[in-house]
């Protein structure tokens, strides 16, 4: 694949997704409530709002008022929130730097420790390490994340009161970006959260890099590895585990919409200020502008987190290596 | 398609299942679960839908084994009063019911897709698939969330918990038909170059008579490993909506909006209004979850994997 | 003493239901330069035999009698780490199938420098010079770009011919290659034999050409080994025990052969399968096979013995000389 068939599919799936994304946002933006009550009340006149109503394009045909919406939103005006009285934009983006770490340490767990646990367990995977974290990789599975967001709150932080419970703690602003990386009660503050996010994921990659690599170890170009004579770290870690890793790739691109999902969850326990906090909040409050802006960043989040996958994916499978020569 | 069941149910099958304490273990439990929520009208102590039956007085007692309990309430009671043992036999009722007719809808629509995609081929079977691949990347809980957050604010709290139960189907069922769809093509490729299919052709048998009648009972194995794990995906999808409000509503609780009423009492104390059914329910969930592994070892069926 | 000895070779995979026995007691030896064929059908123990030697043998599958001397060492009862010092090195081997055994997502530089690297302390251009060196050797066109190509870049031959080249990098004393040609299309099976017979040749190297194709093994070995489940049925030179076979399966292998002379005749094929390692027939066990069978041969196992300038085991070797 050259790279220009490459960007073509990737931007036209990418429009595909914005596109029904958009027209959702739209229509949920046409039927929630009637936007004039926002703006005047129920106190004028009928002849007053059918002037309006004119006036503000809503009598105009769907195609025009979505291509008006469509126009706005690109320019990055999403409506105002009812709540707030800011730019429904404005208030999101607040919100992301909150669920943006989260996410960040969360992927850091499930990446530092379900790479070396599923290679050990594919190595040995009769020892009584592999048997024990296979079952408790089940179990793992079998809790769902709000209840390990529940238990750990129950256990860390009214238990034992190790850890706070809730909230982001202590955070530092850098002017465009307030971080919780930066202070000791910030960080305190993310450890449970972030391992209630991981919790799930974990046990999940956990078997997956454990299966596939049982099945790389298998194959005969890790035999003629060992028949090189090469030392077993590179055995194990340059020629299996790079094989592993495309399938692993592959299952964490389609992961990424279920790990945002997930924080609205953990969010919701922990009253972590991110973007799906303010979300739930949104639904409650009927506050339309902000419920499409969330969905529309959402998506936008989805489309960037899967060109990165795909584009990693390419880095480590010189098959679809998009730049090279085909021999 | 009797004929398959029995193949896959051949004696060596319940050998093997007998053998296995997981497996019968899991089972046993699972069976359990059923028959306490078929049940729960006759062996529930209390109707905690019933006003009538239910006194505030009682609320927030806690599980017998503690200091204070009440041994009318082995478990305890909620903030209204209500026996808990009771609620979460319901509860695991409408939990059990929503998981299994979202699991139904979801192999209808699934199996459907997976024969014709297979069976047709060609650009229907190109577009079908490609749909299937963005729908799975899109992730079921998202998509079920942001789907009842409109459905909600559009209908207003008090419809929406009327319709509740019939939504939450819907979602989690249209949402999921994917994972069924791909297995089945797979599948049906598969045993389309067999040389039964080509004789059934010879004979002058129509094609959706062929699909029906000859493909898809040799479907069945993968189908039903794949239902197992689908009811356990579908509990944990429900509870998890209405852990969030966008499921089942307080006066008519699922496993999660128990989980959901209890939470905030935790920090108060009063742990049992939430620990209790979130045992429940990971007993459950794991029970399903060891049954489908074991089904998956010992049917070994043709998946559809990731490559 | 011989380059490489093996005495008594058994191999078993000790399994929950069952021990199953891959090798049931195989000798051989290899003179340095010398080229030695196994042959038999899949299942008879041939590739187990080649693996056992640098223990390469897989799970749960182990050495459990016999001894392997190579050089004056015994191989057999060496540690990994010390046995990672002759893979490769002293020993090297060449797979079935070039598709599979080179490592798709690593270039063929890098497959080959490693294997430098593992057993020569060298600078990096050295390393590459030399393994530039190594695939001109192997006749393989433009070098420099294949040094840097992915196997999926490559032919099927030219990948068998990378391949060729790792295994002759560090100038082992002896080639393991495991049915070399099989996976290849046809035009090139010749072309890439006679390129590994040129090498060894040149290099001094021994073979151990593991086959079921009896027309090479007669072409390219001065000895060849004949399994049958796990054991050695026939061996002797090659010239001998092709011109006159006396195990009565040697003789149905070769009479499966299409010969030259009978052009247009059917080809004779031996009825019935290889046993499998859990069912292996009482005494010989080739008897439910064989045409000469009598009541000793299901009873007794016959002992590998010489006959005229060979070893056979076969009750009645003798009169079917």
């Amino acid at each position: 694949m050259d790279t220009l068939a490459f960007l073509i599919k990737r931007l036209g799936q990418a429009a595909v997704v914005m596109l029904v994304i958009s027209i959702i946002g739209f229509s949920i933006q046409d039927n929630l409530g009637d936007p004039l009550r926002e703006l005047v009340g129920q106190s004028v006149s009928e002849e007053v709002r059918d002037e309006l109503r004119e006036e503000m394009g809503l009598n105009d045909p769907f195609f025009v008022q979505y291509w008006r919406f469509l126009t706005k939103a690109v320019q990055g005006d999403l409506g105002t929130s009812y709540f707030f009285k800011k730019p429904a934009l404005e208030v999101i983006m607040g919100k992301f730097p909150a669920t943006f770490e989260l996410v960040l340490a969360a992927t850091f767990i499930i990446i530092f420790v379900s790479v070396p646990v599923g290679i050990y367990c594919a190595i040995h995977p009769k020892s009584f390490f592999s048997r024990l974290a296979m079952a408790v990789s089940i179990v793992g599975i079998s809790v769902p994340v709000f209840l390990t967001a529940i238990f750990s709150i129950y256990i860390f932080a009214i238990y034992l009161d190790w850890l706070p419970s809730y909230g982001r703690g202590d955070t530092v602003d850098l002017g465009f970006w307030r971080t919780g990386f930066l202070s000791l009660d910030g960080l305190s503050h993310l450890i449970l959260p972030a391992l209630a996010l991981s919790s799930i994921m974990l046990p999940l990659f956990i078997r997956l890099i454990r299966g596939e690599m049982m099945e790389v170890l298998r194959s005969e170009y890790v035999r003629f590895a060992w028949a090189k004579g090469l030392h077993p770290s590179r055995v194990y870690l340059l020629h299996a585990f790079k094989n592993t890793l495309l399938p692993v790739i592959t299952v964490g691109g389609v992961q990424v919409g279920t790990l945002i999902a997930y924080t609205i969850l953990t969010e919701t326990v922990f009253q972590w200020p991110g973007m799906g906090f303010l979300f739930l909040e949104a639904v409650n409050r009927v506050d339309t502008p902000l419920i499409i802006a969330y969905i529309i960043v959402v998506g936008l989040i989805f489309v960037i987190t899967n060109t990165i996958v795909d584009l990693v994916y390419t880095m480590v499978n010189p098959m679809v290596r998009i730049t090279g020569v085909k021999g | 398609m009797i004929a398959a069941v029995q193949k896959a149910f051949e004696s060596n099958f319940f050998y093997q299942f007998r053998r296995d304490p997981v497996a019968v273990g899991s089972a046993s439990v699972l069976l359990i679960f059923v028959a306490m929520a078929v049940l729960a009208p006759l062996i529930a102590p209390q109707n905690p839908y019933d006003p009538l039956q239910i006194d505030l007085m009682d609320s927030e007692i806690p599980p017998v084994w503690q200091q204070g309990g009440d041994e009318r309430f082995v478990f305890g009671t909620d903030p209204q009063g209500r026996d808990m043992w009771s609620t979460i036999l319901y509860g695991t009722g409408i939990s059990l019911l929503i998981g299994v007719f979202a699991v139904m809808l979801q192999a209808v629509m699934g199996v459907s897709m997976g024969l014709v995609s297979g069976y047709v081929g060609g650009r229907i079977d190109s577009f079908l698939m490609r749909l299937a691949d963005i729908q799975l990347s899109l992730s079921t809980l998202m998509v079920a969330i942001i789907a009842l957050a409109v459905f909600q604010a559009a209908f207003g709290a008090e419809l929406y918990s009327d319709l509740a139960i019939v939504m939450l189907i819907l979602v989690i069922g249209i949402a999921e038909w994917p994972q069924y769809a791909r297995t089945v093509r797979a599948n049906v490729l598969a045993e389309k170059e067999k040389e039964y299919v080509d004789a059934a052709r010879v004979i002058g048998l129509s094609g959706r008579r062929i699909m029906f009648r000859h493909i898809l009972p040799n479907t069945l194995t993968p189908i039903l490993v794949i239902s197992t794990v689908q009811v356990a995906n579908a509990i944990v999808a429900e509870a998890a909506l209405s852990f969030l409000g966008l499921g089942m509503p307080v006066n008519q609780p699922s496993l999660g909006s128990l989980i959901r009423n209890g939470f905030d009492y935790i920090l108060s104390g009063q742990w049992w209004i939430t620990v209790i059914p979130a045992i429940v329910l990971i007993i459950l969930i794991l029970a399903i979850n060891l049954l489908g592994d074991w089904l998956r070892d010992a049917l070994n069926p043709k998946l559809y994997k990731e490559t | 003493m011989a380059l490489l000895e093996v005495r008594g070779l058994e191999v078993a995979f000790p399994l929950r239901a069952a021990r199953l026995q891959a090798l049931r007691g195989v000798d051989f030896t290899l003179e340095e330069g010398e080229r030695l064929g196994i042959v038999g059908e899949s299942g008879a123990g041939k590739s187990m035999a080649a693996y056992a030697i640098l223990n390469l043998i897989s799970e749960p599958g182990r050495i459990s009698g016999g001894e392997i001397w190579f050089d004056g060492q015994r191989l057999d009862t060496l540690s990994n780490d010390e046995m990672r010092g002759i893979r490769g090195n002293r020993i090297a081997m060449i797979f079935q199938d070039p598709m599979m055994t080179l490592n798709p997502v690593l270039t063929v530089g890098t497959q080959m420098i490693e294997c430098l690297a593992a057993h020569r302390t060298m600078s990096e251009a050295q390393a590459q010079d030399l393994c530039i060196a190594k695939l001109r050797e192997v006749a393989i066109p433009s070098p420099e770009a294949r040094f840097n190509a992915y196997p999926h870049e490559l032919s099927g031959g030219l990948r068998q011919r990378v391949v060729i080249a790792i295994a002759l990098l560090l100038d082992p004393a002896i080639i393991i290659a495991d049915e070399p040609t099989t996976a290849l299309d046809v035009t090139i099976q010749a072309e890439i034999m006679g390129l590994m017979m040129e090498l060894c040749d040149n290099h001094r190297v021994g073979l151990i050409l593991i086959t079921h194709d009896l027309a090479v093994v007669s072409d390219v070995t001065q000895k060849m080994l004949v399994m049958y489940a796990g054991r050695v049925v026939e061996t002797g030179t090659t010239a001998q025990v092709i011109a006159r076979p006396a195990h009565p399966y040697t003789r149905g292998l070769l009479q499966s052969l299409p010969q030259k002379n009978t052009a247009g005749g059917m080809l004779n094929q031996i009825p019935g399968t290889m046993p499998s390692l859990a069912a292996v027939p009482s005494g010989c066990a080739f008897h439910p096979r064989c045409e000469h069978t009598d009541a000793r041969c299901s009873s007794e196992l016959p002992q590998l013995r010489a006959v005229g300038r060979r070893m056979v085991s076969c009750h009645h070797a003798e009169a079917l000389k």
